[in-house]
């Protein structure tokens, strides 16, 4: 009994260090293209949030499983031939079932199989430690990724559209309202800069809480 | 478009209209890992250069050569990724035969070009304007590493200045970084009416 609630403990550090304390794209500044490029809006966001997440949860799973029988030296290898087989997945998937999202997403889909992040993972956790602790794992980075990912596409549709996720927020001046959207938010400069603006945010409250 | 001047406006337009790391968004990593020092940032530019010509060259007569005309696409990534590999591996043994120095001075980022995202873009990017000459595909790598070196080249400068500037704590490091490449990026917006 003392063990299992030890191995609950273990799993939910595990999990929420992904989420926070090793923030994949806040902390260890991972994966920055998709986050980037991607976060136009709301919804491309969360689509590629879950790619990622099916992605980094079955090449952890596979890379978990075939750990003791990889030679050390053509395991980076391994690890991007596995991972290229799940994005080919989760590419054709999305041209078959969303056509306009696969569309909007363009290649940054196929981009995920050199997104660090997966890479990362495999070769940090999954490649050193058991089946369970790879998977909870992969669902804590996997996370902490798309919620990243969806607040930045949020605060840029917000500013770009007036609209979160498609639900007018702000009313806009062409509409009677008052609200002229910012063209700049849509464009590179938005991404950076808002990105940038997050990145202090999250030192900022780091540092409240270390004191 | 295999006239001079029309090769010479694909490599303008990958240099500059379509800047692989400020409009792509390819390549942050080591664009915000590497662009700490000048001689570094030029060191890894020429470094990718170099490998991306190689692959943007090899994977697209591969993909026009093997993989369309045997109905092979879905293998596309896979292939891809193994080539760039195979590429990085290939120039990592060479340099370190014949240029031992060279080799020092590179270190740890030769391996590491494997996984930069610019690279495997580059070649889905040719894929996707459906290039059609190898001497296009050739120029058009060219062009996308350029243009990889150009922007790390003038971020290690500006950062190498900003060692001496006042920055909040919070904003020190990445944050400060990636809003000064919104402000690269709000430049090089200027570069998009040349196209046409």
């Amino acid at each position: 009994m003392a063990d299992n609630t030890k191995g609950l403990a273990l799993y939910r550090n595990q999990f929420s260090s992904g989420l926070w304390g090793e923030n994949p794209v806040l902390r260890l500044l991972l994966g920055m293209c998709p986050v980037l490029a991607v976060t136009v809006a709301f919804f491309p966001s969360l689509t590629m949030g879950y790619s990622v997440i099916f992605v980094l949860f079955c090449s952890n799973i596979v890379v978990s499983l075939m750990r003791n029988l990889v030679k050390p030296h053509i395991r980076i290898l391994m690890f991007a031939i596995t991972i290229a087989t799940f994005v080919t997945i989760v590419d054709l998937f999305l041209k078959a079932f969303q056509p306009d999202m696969s569309e909007t997403l363009g290649p940054y889909i196929p981009l995920i199989i050199v997104n660090c992040i997966v890479m990362c993972r495999a070769e940090a956790c999954a490649s050193k430690n058991t089946l369970s602790v790879a998977i909870v794992d992969a669902l804590g980075v996997g996370v902490g990724f798309t919620v990243v990912l969806v607040i930045l596409g949020g605060i840029r549709e917000l500013f770009a559209e007036g609209a979160v996720a498609g639900v007018q927020i702000l009313p806009l001046a062409e509409h009677g309202g008052w609200f002229e959207p910012w063209a700049a938010m849509r464009m590179p400069v938005g991404a950076f800069v808002t990105l940038g603006l997050m990145l202090a945010g999250f030192n900022l409250i780091n540092r409240k809480l270390a004191k | 478009m295999d006239t001079i001047s029309g090769l010479l406006l694909a490599f303008l337009s990958v240099m500059l209209i379509d800047n692989l790391v400020l409009t792509k968004f390819l390549g942050i990593c080591p664009f915000l890992g590497v662009s700490g020092r000048l001689d570094m940032a030029f060191g890894m530019g020429l470094a990718v250069t170099f490998v991306m010509v190689l692959s943007g060259t090899l994977t697209w007569a591969i993909d026009n050569f093997v993989l369309q005309p045997y109905g092979l696409d879905v293998l596309r990534y896979i292939i891809f990724i193994l080539v760039i590999a195979g590429a990085v591996q290939l120039v990592e043994m060479y340099v370190r035969k014949f240029f031992p120095s060279l080799y020092e001075s590179f270190g740890i980022f030769l391996p590491l070009i494997t996984t930069n995202c610019a690279i495997l873009g580059l070649c889905l990017f040719i894929f996707l304007w459906g290039v059609d000459s190898l001497a296009e595909a050739a120029v058009r790598s060219f062009g996308g590493g350029m243009g990889f070196t150009l922007a790390i080249c003038m971020m290690a400068g500006i950062r190498e200045r900003l060692d001496m500037a006042d920055v909040p704590e919070c904003l020190k490091g990445a944050p400060i970084t990636l809003i000064i490449a919104g402000i690269m990026a709000m430049a090089f917006i200027g570069f998009a009416g040349m196209g046409a």
